[in-house]
Parts: structure tokens; C-alpha cells; sequence
């Protein structure tokens, strides 16, 4: 018993909270990288995370794809699906006051949804967890589903590999080169338009990544992107835009806070993020890991 | 996106605004003639919306993702009073503005903290967060609503239970809220808040203190916002939580761009075209968030300055060449 809880329900939605909090360390961690080097703050995120969902479930009933062939391909069809609309419609924006591909990307996001609903509806499609992955380990003070331990693994090895591409490779060296002047590095010959363009289908691919994860424990719905996008903004002004560490940290820290809250008292739960949002902007404007504009 | 009256062909300019003024007040006065009177003073609340939105997009240049809060929570205050407290028509819009006038306020002290987008991202965090609150308030009964609101009589005098009457009550109202902008943006306010827009840098080394002037609008925005909210309840009865949802939000704003930001009448112009394409999808399968989607990608790709924007744009050369020949004539 800890504070009049039973130790077996709190650790169980802790694991609950660690597993929503791997998929807001995943987007906002793209919506960073996006924003960092395309100073576009991606409303599409969530669109994207819906359609990584949809895509699984497309592929799988239809197509008969295996969900370990679905965490490959769905992702991709997302990072496509991002780069014809980067060259499309985004890249047109990029002169102008930063505010309209805010409003572009909102559109989209719109529209993307609305097509979905079209087709599907609002009610949810199910989505079966994977063979390998049914069941439960006894840890002795918990129990621990396989499924979404493996959820939580992944998505974190995920961060973990992006962090190392970003820090760690010429490509990263390239991109961290182009977040602070873009300009410049186009005279040293690197094709910067093109680095854009992969940059926001990447970011993209990590939403779609999240959203096969998601799937099989939350319903394939049109709108499961949509609430969660305003979370992640919360966790990005948190951790303050741009910055890996602050993403995957505050990502992770929400996910266990509002799992806390909802043991302690449950209708609080939907307002924590919020809340700690609005004294986090009180005490330190720029987030906690932010470095200052 | 909009710039200061020019001085030349000043009377000219003049005199069309107050025949175009002339003309709409009279086409608004026989309008309930031709047209549904609910559908009209639909028209009206939204078009107040949309343009005390705009005071804060436009004018202030800042882009507010939350104003559901203001406009759905007064409804909720306002259709609490007047049902469950029994108040009359003017203090139960009075208590809704001045809920949203507070709320206004909590939200904007917070939220001018960050500029640019991350002002868009923390207002749109707070009204989510103001939306869960509304849920599970007891007093909104969540996804029902508070439903048969009562239209009491506006001080005891006037009687708002037929649709008539109330079209030509929320049209008074609707014009002083108009007016009430039209006096913000034509005031020596309303130039310094241009200048902070232009270069917020500049402003603030000149002396002005920039965040109480956008705090000052935010909240005033906020107070026409929750009157347009409780106009709403006396008009359809309802208050629900569509109306505090962030996509209200978004819709709001999609009136504003499509009728031009930073334009008097563009807000207007903009909620008229929403609400109509609305009431048309309302009767096919299709979901109104792909008109609406589509709209947005549309205004920002095609028309970014809006309908009224364009308009201007076209009318101001017109002027500036017929003065210009004027000048060579002489």
C-alpha cells in the first residue's frame, strides 16, 4: 500500500503511464525535429499518427501483412505520404510569416481526418495485438502485459536511435548544421531543400511508428490523433521546442504524471498535463530543457 | 495586412464607408423578411465571434487557438443563470461576459508570456484544458448539455420569446459589440497595438509596455467572444461542449482568414460563407472537417489576405491611380 493505493495498481498504471508517455516522447520528439529545422510547428502530427494506425489496419485486413511488416511499411507510407506534402504545399510557405504553415498543417490535418471519418466513421476498428506478444508475466508485485512492455521497449530504442543519428552522424552534423543557418550550409553543397524534405517525412515516419504501435491497444479511430496532438504540444512546451533530451524527458515524465493522477484522483488526470504546462511557462518560459530564442 | 487609412483620397473613402454602413444596417433591418431569423441571428453571433477573434489576430497579430473557451463558457454560464438562477436576459449576458472577461484574462496572463506560435500552442493547451473542465463540471451535464434554456424578457420590458423580437434584440446587440470594435481599432489604442504588431521590438524600446497592450486586447477579445457566446444560448437554447472544443477554435479562425485578417467586415463576410456551406454539407454524408480542411488549405495556399482583403487590395489601386490622374490633370 503506498498512500492508501495498492501497490499491484499503481504499478500497473504506472506501466500504463510509461507506455502513453513512450508515444508522446515519439511525437513530440519528430515535431521538434521538424520545427527545428523547418520552423513549422506540424499540426499534421496527429493526422499522421492516425494514419500510421490506419495504414496497419489496412494493411493487415486487407493485404494480410504481418504487424511486424506493419511497424516497416506503414511508417513509410506516412514518410511518403509527408514528403509529397512538404514539396507540394509546405515548401511554398517557407518566405512567409511562420503562422501560415501552422494553419496549413491544421488544415491538412482536417482534411486528413475528415476523409477517414468519410470512409470509416467515428467508431473505433479493432486491431489485434500480435501472436508473439499476448500475455502476461507475474513480477510478483505486478502484472506485467507482454504486449505493452514491448510498446514501451521499442519506442524508446526508437528515441534512443534518432538522439544517436542526430548527435552522432554526418547526416545529424548536417542537420543540426541546418537548424542554425540553413543559408550557409546550401554554399557548402549540401542540398538543404532536399534535407527539408527528409526531415519532415522522417518526423512523419516516427508519428506513423507510434500510431502501428498504438493500434492494438487503442482503437484505429479517425480521431485518435486528434486529442492526442494538443498533449504533445503541452509536452513540447515543457520540454522546450528543439530540444531532444527536453522531448523524450517530459514525454515520458507526463505519460507517469498523469498515470499518478488518475490513480490519486482520477478526474484530475486529463488536466495534468495542462496544468503543469501553464507553471512550467510561469517559472521558465523557454521549457526546461529550452535554450532560450 | 492592413494598413492605416490613406490621407489622399480620404473623403471619397469616407462616404463609401458610410453608404456601405448605410446599406448593410438596412438590409440587416429587412433581412428576417427574406431569411430563416434563427439562421440569421446564427449569422450574427458567429460573425461577432469571428470578429472579436480578429482583434486579436488581426489587430494584435497574435494567433489565439482558444477563444471556444470564452465563446462556449459564457453559453454555459450564461444558460446556468438563466435557468437555474432565473436571472433576466441582461444580467444573464452580463454574468457570461464577465466570465469570459475573467477567463480572459487567467488565459491571456499565462499565454503572452510566448509569442508567435507558441502563443497559438498555450492557448490551445489552456482551452483543452478549460474544455476536460467543462466536462466533468456537474453543472454542464457533460455530453448532454444544458438543454431549454429559457428566454426570459430584457429587462422585464422586452419580450424575446419570439424569434422576431430576439432577431432584432441580438441585431442591437451585435452592433454595439461591433461598434465596441470598430472604437478599439480607431483609437489611439488601436494604433499602438498596429505598431507592436509591426515590430514588437521597436515598441517596447520606445517605452510601450507591449504585453499589457496584448493582455488589453486579449481580454477585451475575450469579453466580445462570451457575449457572442451568450447571445448564442438565448438564441438556440442550448449550450454544449461543441462550443468550448478546440475545433470551434479552428473554425472561428478559418472565418476570420477567409474573410480577411485584419479587415473590419472580412470576419463577417467569412462566418456568412462558413455557416451557409455548413447548413448545405449538413444535409449530405459528407463530414463538414473536409470542407473546412479544405477552405483552410485553400485561404492560405490561394488567398491569404481573405474575400474583403482581396477586395481591398483591387479598390486601393483603383483609388490611388484615379488620384494619381487627378494630380496629372491638375
Amino acid at each position: 500500500m503506498i498512500f492508501g493505493v495498492p501497490l499491484i495498481a499503481l504499478a500497473s498504471q504506472l506501466v500504463l503511464g510509461l507506455f502513453n508517455g513512450a508515444f508522446y516522447a515519439l511525437l513530440s520528439l519528430g515535431l521538434g525535429v521538424i520545427f527545428g529545422l523547418l520552423r513549422v510547428v506540424n499540426f499534421t502530427h496527429g493526422a499522421f499518427y492516425t494514419l500510421g494506425a490506419f495504414a496497419a489496419f489496412l494493411l493487415t485486413s486487407r493485404a494480410g501483412l504481418s504487424f511486424w511488416a506493419c511497424l516497416i511499411v506503414a511508417p513509410l507510407i506516412v514518410a511518403v505520404l509527408a514528403a509529397i506534402l512538404e514539396r507540394g504545399l509546405l515548401r511554398k510557405l517557407y518566405g512567409l510569416d511562420a503562422l501560415y504553415g501552422l494553419l496549413l498543417t491544421f488544415g491538412i490535418a482536417l482534411l486528413i481526418e475528415g476523409v477517414l471519418q468519410y470512409f470509416y466513421g467515428t467508431a473505433g476498428q479493432p486491431f489485434a495485438v500480435p501472436e508473439a506478444l499476448r500475455g502476461t508475466s507475474n513480477l510478483g508485485f505486478m502484472f506485467l502485459p507482454h504486449y505493452r512492455a514491448f510498446a514501451i521497449g521499442i519506442s524508446l530504442l526508437l528515441c534512443l536511435l534518432t538522439w544517436l543519428i542526430i548527435e552522432y552522424t554526418s547526416l545529424g552534423a548536417k542537420l543540426r548544421a541546418a537548424t542554425e543557418n540553413s543559408r550557409l550550409l546550401e554554399v557548402f553543397g549540401v542540398n538543404v531543400p532536399v534535407l527539408l524534405t527528409g526531415t519532415y517525412a522522417f518526423g512523419g515516419a516516427l508519428a506513423g511508428f507510434a500510431g502501428v504501435v498504438a493500434a492494438p491497444v487503442f482503437q484505429v479511430s479517425p480521431l485518435m490523433g486528434a486529442n492526442l496532438i494538443i498533449v504533445v504540444f503541452a509536452v513540447v512546451i515543457i520540454g522546450g521546442l528543439g530540444s531532444i533530451t527536453g522531448a523524450i524527458v517530459s514525454g515520458l515524465m507526463l505519460g507517469v504524471l498523469e498515470a499518478v493522477a488518475k490513480v490519486y484522483w482520477p478526474p484530475s488526470a486529463n488536466l495534468v498535463p495542462f496544468v503543469i504546462m501553464a507553471v512550467v511557462l510561469f517559472l521558465r518560459p523557454r521549457g526546461l530543457f529550452g535554450k532560450g530564442e | 495586412m492592413m494598413s492605416a487609412p490613406q490621407p489622399s483620397p480620404l473623403s471619397q473613402k469616407k462616404s463609401f464607408q458610410l453608404a456601405l454602413l448605410a446599406g448593410c444596417l438596412a438590409l440587416l433591418a429587412v433581412a428576417p423578411l427574406f431569411l430563416y431569423p434563427v439562421f440569421l441571428m446564427k449569422l450574427l453571433c458567429f460573425g461577432l465571434f469571428a470578429s472579436a477573434v480578429n482583434l486579436v489576430l488581426g489587430y494584435g497579430g497574435m494567433v489565439a487557438f482558444g477563444h471556444a473557451t470564452f465563446f462556449g463558457g459564457a453559453a454555459y454560464v450564461t444558460a446556468h443563470a438563466l435557468k437555474v438562477w432565473n436571472f433576466d436576459a441582461a444580467s444573464g449576458l452580463l454574468i457570461g461576459v464577465a466570465f469570459a472577461t475573467v477567463t480572459g484574462f487567467l488565459m491571456g496572463i499565462i499565454a503572452i508570456r510566448r509569442q508567435g506560435f507558441y502563443f497559438a500552442m498555450t492557448t490551445l493547451a489552456l482551452s483543452q484544458m478549460a474544455y476536460f473542465a467543462f466536462f466533468q463540471a456537474p453543472f454542464t451535464y457533460a455530453e448532454d448539455g444544458i438543454q431549454r434554456v429559457p428566454r426570459p424578457d430584457f429587462l422585464g420590458i422586452v419580450p424575446l420569446s419570439d424569434n422576431l423580437s430576439l432577431y432584432y434584440f441580438v441585431l442591437v446587440v451585435f452592433l454595439l459589440g461591433m461598434g465596441a470594435i470598430w472604437r478599439v481599432i480607431h483609437s489611439p489604442f488601436g494604433a499602438s497595438l498596429t505598431a507592436i504588431r509591426e515590430n514588437e521590438a521597436r515598441a517596447l524600446s520606445l517605452g510601450y509596455r507591449t504585453n499589457r497592450y496584448k493582455l488589453t486586447v486579449f481580454v477585451i477579445s475575450a469579453a466580445l467572444t462570451g457575449l457572442a457566446g451568450s447571445l448564442k444560448v438565448l438564441v438556440f437554447q442550448i449550450a454544449t461542449l461543441t462550443d468550448v472544443a478546440w475545433q470551434m477554435s479552428g473554425e472561428v479562425i478559418l472565418m476570420t482568414l477567409l474573410g480577411g485578417v485584419g479587415t473590419f467586415l472580412g470576419p463577417m463576410i467569412g462566418a456568412a460563407l462558413v455557416l451557409t456551406i455548413q447548413n448545405y454539407l449538413a444535409s449530405t454524408a459528407i463530414p463538414v472537417t473536409i470542407f473546412i480542411g479544405v477552405a483552410f488549405i485553400l485561404c492560405v495556399m490561394v488567398f491569404r489576405r481573405g474575400i474583403v482583403g482581396e477586395i481591398d487590395g483591387l479598390m486601393r489601386r483603383e483609388w490611388s491611380i484615379g488620384s494619381s490622374r487627378k494630380k496629372v490633370e491638375a
